[in-house]
């Protein structure tokens, strides 16, 4: 096999580089001089805009109970099957409550079709992105955990009803 | 036959048949909320309203007498111009309940409104405001808001459970479904109500929001509670059974069951008495044993006993199967001792459908063989027998003898051996020396023969430990079908039990038998075969509905 000339072959000065050093150090330059976008996380957090799909929360009103009638169709559509809500009968108006809500966080997806599927605007995708646990029943997140101030969801709830 | 044609496809027809039976018989659905096959017509909800040539109007096709030569239209313009009326109409006064209604997947308004109604109303008037938790008798709960005043409910009462007991009250938009003065809806068939309501009015208090439909997976099945043997669809989620419903079977319970099959039977099943596991009495106390050595155990205790100390009671609760083997294990031993003992509440039967024989197959248990012979004892003589010293071994499937009598509890004390089998704890199994965990009737294969002579297929609805719903080919519910050990709601739990006739397999084996059953299908041809009653029967021909067993009239009680 005939050995390949290349195309064009380095001159001296190519060789050793010295353009595209003082090419990039130009950059690092000019880099210095504008605004940081790196966080300095965990000091420092991202606050993400209404829009983004962290892990799904219930809305808690400020009374105090929360907005499900646990009708299971947030668990119904859910195609990760990471939803399961168990029913029960309260003397409140609203007749049904969840008595069990659980969210697999394992299984989650962060879709947004429970949200989307929601009779009552009662499952909202927060903006906690911070999911971390040590073993597989952690991740199993139950009605402590899942309830949320509607206060802490106003943003979410307003994006709704914007674009749903 | 007369014919008449409707969507352009001739159909024909007996005559005296409404228009939507016949088109029913041929397959096409006319939409319906206040007709049903078995009840008087009343034709108020209008909702099937179709379009028949050469009449000047619409006309009810529940109450239209089909005729030679009709020509009906069941999807023309004008049908569902109509069909559409009647469907906003009724949905003006209907709340937007369907998230907390328990109805919601089942549920004929949901349907048709979702298949005919328009998708939105031009209703901006406020909603009628009514009761929405009434007590409507023991086991239902009444939604007067959701009620779309069909009164099937009324004539169901009326007509099947021949009690008047309910009535509507008031006129126009504030009609509504009430008792009598004085009166409960406390007849003993009130539930059929509730599957026979179109929409969520009428809901089962025991069943009441403890899960969708959707959720669960059904199994057809035969109901325990009495000789009558209903056809039933057992729902189960996560390995429990949430409910049972009655499933149509014309020659036995039409479209109905009563409340206390549907709401009792399948209480035993998940519930803190059932025995888990085999148990040995060591030192005086039942301890939980693998049953391997429960079965090396039991074999050894009986090979002490000569065949005519030994007796075998069978059970009117347990199966075709489960006698058969027993028969066959008996006579393994050449013990002639069998009996049965049955369960009659004199004088608590009507004539719509429940029988005083509480247990779904005594007649079952005879024509297997579970029977005293020339010679041999029945259930007194056992008595007797263990009474007077001459039985010395007991051995009881899936029935309580000790609940019998006192006389009966004080003599299986006396007793040097007692073996049983259940799937509850009863006063005979704190007696016994041996237990074995038998499957109830959710968790096996098997048949039952009911009073009228039927037999009749139950299904596992409900895996034990030793069954895979997937690999069993069990029904599944689409959480059953993606469910892992991991998951919370697919962890209910599996009863170490298995059904009599295997345990008796087991037992047969270590004696040196042939009995040599790997399914309870294997045992029923083999009845098929051996027994006249059942001949050329297999699973396949029972079916879902039962087959008449040939046998002689003076059997039938
Ligand atoms: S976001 Fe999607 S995957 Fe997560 S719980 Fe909701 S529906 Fe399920
Ligand atoms: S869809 Fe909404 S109301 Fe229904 S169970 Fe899910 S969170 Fe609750
Ligand atoms: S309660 Fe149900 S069955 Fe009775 S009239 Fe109302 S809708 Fe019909
Ligand atoms: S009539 Fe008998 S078989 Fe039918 S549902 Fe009632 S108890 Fe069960």
């Amino acid at each position: 096999m005939p050995v390949q000339k290349r195309k064009k072959d380095l001159n001296i000065f190519g060789k050793l580089y010295i353009p595209e050093i003082v090419k990039g150090m130009a950059l690092t330059l000019k880099s210095m001089f504008r605004p940081n976008v790196t966080l300095l996380y965990p000091e420092v957090r991202f606050d993400p805009p209404a829009s983004y799909r962290g892990r799904p929360v219930l809305v808690q009103e400020p009374n105090g109970t929360g907005r499900c009638v646990a009708c299971g169709l947030c668990a119904r559509v859910c195609p990760a099957l990471a939803i399961e809500v168990q029913a029960a009968e309260t003397e409140l108006e609203k007749e049904r409550y969840p008595q069990k809500f659980e969210i697999n966080m394992l299984r989650c997806i962060f879709c947004g079709f429970c949200e989307e599927v929601c009779p009552e605007e009662a499952i909202v995708m927060s903006k906690d992105y911070e999911l971390v646990f040590a073993n597989r029943n952690d991740a199993i997140y139950g009605k402590d955990k899942l309830l949320v101030p509607i206060d802490n969801l106003r943003a979410r709830l307003e994006f709704l009803r914007k674009f749903k | 036959m007369p014919t008449l044609t409707v969507d352009g496809k001739q159909i024909e027809f007996k005559q005296g048949e409404t228009v939507i039976e016949a088109a029913r018989n041929a397959g096409i659905d006319i939409p319906h909320f206040c007709w049903h096959p078995s009840l008087s017509i009343s034709g108020n909800c209008r909702v099937c309203l179709v379009e028949i040539e050469k009449m000047p109007k619409l006309a009810i096709s529940c109450s239209t007498y089909a005729a030679e030569g009709m020509v009906v239209y069941t999807q023309s313009e004008k049908t569902l111009q109509a069909r559409n009326a009647v469907m906003e109409f009724i949905l003006v006064n209907h709340p937007l309940d369907c998230p907390i209604c328990d109805e919601a997947g089942e549920c004929k308004l949901q349907e048709y409104a979702y298949a005919h109604g328009k998708g939105e109303s031009r209703f901006e008037e406020i909603k009628n405001r009514k009761e929405k938790r009434v007590q409507l008798g023991p086991h239902i709960k009444f939604d007067a808001e959701r009620c779309i005043s069909c009164s099937l409910c009324i004539r169901f009462s009326d007509e099947i459970a021949r009690k008047n007991q309910l009535t509507f009250i008031k006129r126009g938009d504030k009609v509504t479904i009430t008792t009598f003065p004085g009166e409960s809806f406390d007849n003993s068939y009130t539930l059929n109500t509730v599957d026979i309501c179109p929409v969520g009015a009428l809901t089962n208090q025991d069943f009441r929001f403890k899960s969708r439909v959707w959720e669960m997976s059904k199994t057809n099945s035969v109901c325990v509670g009495c000789s009558r043997g209903c056809n039933t669809e057992v729902w189960v989620r996560n390995n429990q059974i949430l409910r049972l419903t009655p499933r149509h079977n014309k020659d036995v319970n039409n479209y109905w069951m009563c409340d206390n099959g549907r709401l009792n039977t399948f209480k035993t099943v998940n519930t803190s008495n059932r025995i888990d596991g085999a148990f040995i009495r060591k030192e005086g106390m039942l301890q939980k044993a693998s049953l391997e050595k429960a079965v090396l155990f039991a074999a050894k205790s009986l090979k002490e006993f000569k065949s005519g100390e030994i007796a075998f009671i069978g059970s009117a609760y347990a199966t075709c199967e489960d006698n058969y083997a027993l028969v066959k294990f008996a006579k393994m031993l050449s013990v002639t001792n069998l009996a049965f003992a049955n369960h009659i509440i004199p004088g608590d039967q009507d004539d719509i459908l429940i029988r005083e024989d509480k247990t779904p197959n005594s007649l079952g248990a005879e024509l297997v063989g579970i029977k005293s012979g020339p010679g041999s004892l029945n259930l007194e003589g056992i008595l007797k027998g263990i009474r007077e010293g001459k039985i010395k071994a007991l051995y009881v499937m899936e029935d309580d003898p000790a609940s019998l009598s006192d006389e009966f509890e004080e003599a299986l004390g006396k007793l040097d051996l007692l073996i049983v089998h259940d799937t509850n704890q009863n006063r005979s199994t704190t007696l016994a020396d041996i237990v074995f965990p038998a499957s109830t009737f959710a968790e096996k294969n098997g048949t039952f023969v009911n009073f009228q002579g039927r037999v009749q297929r139950i299904l596992p609805s409900v895996a034990t430990a030793e069954m895979d719903r997937a690999l069993d080919g069990m029904e599944m519910s689409r959480w059953d079908k993606f469910g892992t050990e991991f998951d919370r709601w697919n962890q209910g739990h599996k009863y170490d039990a298995k059904p009599s006739w295997k345990i008796l397999t087991m037992l047969s084996l270590q004696l040196g038998s042939k009995m040599k059953y790997e399914m309870a299908e294997e045992i029923f041809s083999e009845i098929a075969n051996s027994i006249d009653a059942f001949k050329g029967l297999d699973y396949d021909k029972i079916g879902e509905l039962g087959a008449q067993l040939k046998i002689k009239q003076t059997i039938l009680k």
